[in-house]
């Protein structure tokens, strides 16, 4: 047998269930986006691109589609800016509180996502926790609107994204040569110029990476702006949501859907292409 | 006063003394070698000297400043790490820049210096590269340009040729010796290779399970071991029990395994049990009737520009290392008279066989 077909052979049980669980989906709902709805005959099997010109030439799906990304966007954003100092600090730990650390951090991965966005909509609330703090301390008079706002939406997709954001740069962080930072004190650099100059530059695959996941994890999240943004600040998961199960439209819902992977994959690729040429070039 | 000085420098991790009390001089433009095995504290001592390690107790004067309230990135010294540690995301000039950038030294100025640091570690071809794309020695002249580039008063290396391999080390020794000299800069180095602290320094500071053993020149470490455990880490030994029984400026008497032999003038040992240490190039394959002792020839091995002979004595096993002179030498099984003179016998006191 020669070592190609035995590879292919090999690879066999993982393309199926691969086939199986991703593309095939995809594929019908590919499908179910081509087809038209109208409210007394349902969904029609014709075939034409009829949803995505509705999409595409209406300005409130504009809105969401705009509003997804930018939620995305902070939300990555963030995540850089308190995963990679933060990444930093635990690598400097001494083994015990580390461990302790590494737990903080991986804590709420093991809690469901809609429990935690729950404590959110506590915290919130307008009657919440921060809002009452900051009535009673008398630096506020009205509550501060935070529920269904895109602002409550990306404090809690930071607080569901941040592990991942940490853990990448973390990865990135062991691998690079602790004895550097020192090389750079020796030469006469502070704390913070070594943080610019030497462990950010040492933590860009991960910094990369991180961004990768939380920006497609946070741009295709459910449950959180679910539950934070309601019907008021929807995005488009929300959106499709509710096509489907609202106004019963599945073939609008799944062109929105398609719209949403494709600028996603499109994001992700750009990206990719963009630092690569960067990354590979210092760090090969 | 010496130009850096180390007092009772002592470190301790909990109950682990790595370094226990230190005192050490150096002088000015010299370059000092750490040696020692390794765990004996080589590294520590440097980065106690480096700034980063608090001393436990003890005190390194610079040039007479007390560095011990002194931030490493405030002593100003130069290092190269055995990693290299070098910023890989930034060219060969952008790492030896650095220095001089965190000095506020201005643009042109800075230029001149890097391109002049890069010609003295013969790099200037290679300033645009980064270290990813370099071989091991390359990366290891442009830590040390790195180094050298901000004028350290002091040169801190631990272990700066050890991910060499052998021919590139021997090499890089030469030219880490012609580069500290051109620099004119007084240099601390650490390594556990006997050969390199030997062919490097003006001065071998000899450690062991975190005390200094010896400090000399390389010459007189090698000729005049203090102790057993220097003469054993410094070359080859033979180490025989002996009883001293007569010495006085002329000569010695000792008595090795029942025989009466002659010993070096100037031993300062009361009589009664020693270590008898004789190097194998000392030892002689001497006709049978000049012989003081006979051996049968155990085992034979050739290095090219020297045989190494391991003989069963009277004595107990001996090593003896011939030069390669071109004739073929006593085969295995072969009966040889061995002799040396008395004043290459060196006398040390006996100490407990270590680890
Ligand atoms: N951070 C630390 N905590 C506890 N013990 C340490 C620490 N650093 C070093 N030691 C111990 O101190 C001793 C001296 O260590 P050091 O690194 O100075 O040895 P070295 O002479 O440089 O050895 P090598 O040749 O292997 O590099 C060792 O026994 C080591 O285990
Ligand atoms: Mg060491």
């Amino acid at each position: 047998m020669s070592e190609t077909r035995r590879n292919w052979l090999l690879s066999a049980p993982g393309l199926v269930l691969f086939g199986v669980l991703l593309f095939v989906p995809l594929v019908m709902t590919f499908i179910l986006s081509l087809n038209s709805f109208d409210f007394y005959g349902g969904i029609k099997p014709d075939i034409g691109p009829g949803n995505y010109f509705a999409v595409l030439g209406d300005g409130y799906y504009y809105t969401i589609f705009g509003r997804t990304f930018a939620i995305a966007l902070v939300t990555t954003v963030i995540c850089v800016l308190i995963g990679v100092p933060v990444a930093w600090f635990m690598l400097k730990m001494t083994p015990f509180w580390r461990s302790i650390m590494v737990l903080v951090v991986i804590g709420p991965l093991l809690i469901s996502v809609v429990v935690r966005t729950l404590g959110w909509a506590i915290i919130l609330g307008n009657k919440g926790i921060v809002n009452d703090a900051l009535i009673h301390l008398g630096l506020i008079e009205r509550p501060i609107k935070m529920m269904f706002t895109s602002g409550g939406i990306v404090v809690a997709l930071v607080h569901v994204m941040v592990p991942f954001m940490v853990l990448a740069v973390w990865a990135a962080l062991q691998r690079a040569d602790p004895a550097a930072e020192r090389a750079a004190e020796s030469l006469g650099a502070g704390t913070v110029t070594i943080f610019r100059r030497v462990v950010v530059p040492q933590a860009l695959p991960g910094i990369l990476s991180g961004s990768l996941i939380v920006f497609s994890m946070s741009a295709s999240a459910f449950a959180t702006p679910a539950i934070i943004g309601g019907r008021r600040a929807k995005v488009i998961a929300t959106t499709v949501y509710d096509e489907f199960m609202g106004t019963l439209n599945w073939p609008l819902g799944a062109a929105i859907a398609m719209l949403l992977l494709v600028s996603v994959v499109v994001v992700m690729l750009a990206w990719n292409r963009l630092v690569e040429r960067r990354v590979e070039k210092v760090i090969g | 006063m010496a130009f850096l000085e180390l007092h009772g420098l002592t470190k301790r991790y909990g109950t682990i003394t790595a370094v226990d009390s230190m005192t050490l001089n150096v002088e000015k433009n010299s370059f000092v070698s750490l040696l020692g095995p390794s765990g004996c504290g080589k590294t520590t001592t440097l980065q106690m000297v480096a700034g980063f390690e608090t001393p436990t107790e003890g005190r390194i004067l610079l040039n007479g400043r007390d560095l011990s309230a002194i931030p490493a990135r405030e002593r100003g010294l130069g290092i190269v790490f055995q990693s290299y540690a070098l910023f890989m995301h930034m060219t060969v000039a952008e790492n030896v820049a650095f220095g001089l950038e965190m000095r506020k030294v201005g643009k042109a100025e800075r230029a001149r210096r890097v391109a002049a640091a890069l010609d003295l570690v013969h790099l200037s071809h290679l300033a645009d590269r980064y270290p990813r794309a370099m071989s091991g020695g390359q990366r290891q002249r442009v830590a040390l340009a790195r180094a050298l580039v901000i004028e350290p008063e002091l040169l801190l290396l631990d272990e700066p040729l050890s991910n060499l391999d052998a021919k590139l080390r021997e090499e890089m020794q030469l030219e880490l010796r012609r580069i500290q000299r051109e620099a004119g800069v007084t240099t601390l180095m650490v390594t556990h290779d006997q050969s390199e602290a030997l062919a490097m320094s003006d001065r071998v500071v000899v450690m062991e399970r975190g005390h200094l053993r010896q400090e000399d020149a390389p010459f007189e470490v090698y000729e005049q071991p203090g102790s057993l455990f220097v003469s054993n880490f410094l070359g080859k030994s033979n180490v025989y029990d002996a009883r001293l029984i007569a010495a006085d400026a002329t000569g010695s008497r000792l008595v090795v395994a029942g025989r009466e032999i002659a010993g070096p003038a100037g031993v300062t040992l009361p009589p009664g049990d020693v270590a008898l240490v004789l190097r194998p190039e000392r030892v002689e394959v001497v006709a049978p009737d000049a012989a003081l002792i006979e051996g049968r020839v155990i085992e034979r091995i050739f290095f090219g520009n020297q045989w190494l002979l391991r003989a069963g004595t009277p004595f107990g096993e001996m090593l003896i290392s011939r030069r390669n002179s071109g004739r073929a030498e006593a085969a295995v099984g072969d009966r040889i008279g061995l002799g040396w003179e008395a004043h290459h016998i060196r006398v040390l006191p006996r100490e407990e066989a270590r680890a």
